[in-house]
């Protein structure tokens, strides 16, 4: 999964640190899009839904479908309250071996899917996932096809912030990278002289 | 028993540290005809003597689905145990809604106890009447376990509660070890066993018992009628046709069995042992 740091006031760029992935249980990571508050209600959700499911101590542990389909059942009763928590949620996991994907929207929408995104990853990302994505890709290949994408994000979305994270799931548990910055390039001759050939410009 | 002075609340304690509401709650338990129940490391078997109060009438049901993977057999007040299956099938289903997967077997039954105690300690109300043997499935495969009235849970390789349970125990106790590694079908005939063992003399027959199996990848569901009687004639025939054979082959398998004692001259014509 991989999520910038940048976190947005309106259309002010107002902290640019801030970690929108987070592992949940032993199983799971949730990545976030939307208002940071709301998240962080959120994750106090889940941090004691998890709590309980420990202090069961008992060998059950609720894994990645489990959290998901509880994040699905709390955003849609808040929608229907008509008092949303505005983010969209990405679920992943990993389990006795099995994956799970899935996404939950403010509204409640939910499903699972091989490549999952949110806001304008919906538009920019997920065409190049469907024409690029394998079942068989590495971790490297996986990284460097969302890398692919973030590049094109940070280019085409004008809240991006070019300070990105990649988490990764397995059996064994979730990591997340330290930040890092993708490369750019912008010495295309038509930034050059931009306004050249525009009406009324100088 | 001189025990009449500290019995009438559930909420008096006795001088010897005892709670003998509670106490005759499991008295009820023991009143109830016979629920066994046994498990391996992916199945569980539950199994009850269905007598019914006269031949009009239709047996009361004693074991129910909870869900898909899990089941209980009870023993004693079964309008109690109605009440409480209803309980369990409302969690179950709350659970399956909420996290779309199966409840783990292991917390409903402390949930079941933990209802179970707030009776024993209301001056208003009275502790349930009957007993459970809950058969379930969770992460780390079957179990088997036993609620009682006074909200205490234990779980088990196998168990027999109800009327003339002891028996049933005793024949389990001598086979118990190869449970964890026994078959579907060995636990099915080991059930049958245990139950006939409860009927001390009375022929077994399908109409008298109810036989119910969950598994990995094998939902709840009560065996019908016929299937069960099936099985009754598989292993009973073979000890009728054969019993010197089997006392000399040594596995020590069971006791001379009652169905040869009582000659069937009239297949289901002998009026049964209320």
């Amino acid at each position: 999964m991989a999520s910038d740091m940048g976190a947005s006031y309106g259309s002010t760029l107002r902290y640019k640190s801030v970690e929108r992935m987070k592992p949940i249980g032993k199983h799971s990571l949730l990545g976030a899009s939307g208002e940071i508050s709301d998240l962080q209600e959120i994750l106090r959700y889940l941090d004691e839904l998890i709590l309980y499911d420990n202090m069961w101590d008992d060998g059950n542990s609720l894994g990645p479908k489990e959290v998901h389909s509880y994040l699905t059942r709390v955003m849609y009763n808040r929608r229907n309250k008509f008092n949303p928590l505005w983010n969209s949620l990405v679920l992943g996991g990993v389990k006795n071996g099995e994956k799970y994907l899935g996404t939950v929207s403010m509204i409640g929408v939910h499903f699972e899917d091989n490549h999952v995104a949110t806001g304008f990853g919906n538009h920019l990302a997920r065409p190049i996932l469907r024409d690029e994505w394998k079942e068989d890709l590495s971790y490297e290949d996986g990284v460097k096809l969302l890398e692919k994408c973030m590049r094109v994000l940070l280019y085409r979305d004008r809240s991006a912030v070019n300070k990105i994270q990649i988490a990764k799931i397995t059996e064994e548990g979730v990591s997340i990278s330290k930040p890092y910055s993708l490369r750019t390039f912008w010495e295309f001759t038509a930034f050059r002289n931009p306004t050249v050939g525009a009406e009324g410009s100088w | 028993m001189f025990r009449n002075q500290y019995d009438t609340d559930v909420t008096t304690w006795s001088p010897a540290g005892r709670l003998f509401q509670v106490e005759y709650a499991m008295e009820a338990v023991k009143q109830g005809s016979a629920a066994i129940g046994l498990r391996s490391k992916t199945h569980v078997v539950l199994a009850c003597v269905n007598k019914a109060n006269s031949e009009l009438s239709s047996h009361q049901k004693k074991i129910f689905k909870v869900d898909d993977h899990i089941g209980v057999a009870i023993a004693g007040l079964t309008a109690d145990g109605r009440v409480l299956s209803r309980y369990m099938r409302s969690e179950c289903i709350n659970y399956s809604f909420t996290y779309e997967s199966p409840l783990p077997v292991g917390r409903l039954v402390v949930q079941l106890a933990d209802k179970a105690q707030v009776c024993t300690q209301r001056s208003w109300k009275r502790p349930f009447g009957v007993g459970l043997l809950v058969g379930g499935l969770d992460e780390s495969g079957a179990h088997l376990y036993y609620n009682c009235p006074s909200g205490n849970y234990f779980e088990y390789q196998a168990f027999a509660i109800g009327s003339r349970s002891q028996a049933a125990k005793t024949y389990l106790e001598r086979k118990f070890e190869s449970f964890m590694g026994s078959s579907r079908d060995d636990l099915i005939k080991d059930a049958l066993f245990a139950i006939k063992e409860t009927l001390q003399g009375e022929k077994l027959k399908s109409s008298i018992c109810t036989v119910a199996v969950l598994g990995v990848g094998e939902p709840f569901h009560i065996l019908d009628q016929e299937t069960v009687q099936q099985l009754i004639n598989e292993h009973e025939i073979v000890e009728e046709e054969a019993p010197a054979e089997q006392e000399a082959a040594a596995a020590a398998d069971q006791d001379a069995p009652p169905a040869d004692e009582a000659p069937p001259a009239d297949q289901g014509a002998a009026p049964m042992d209320i």
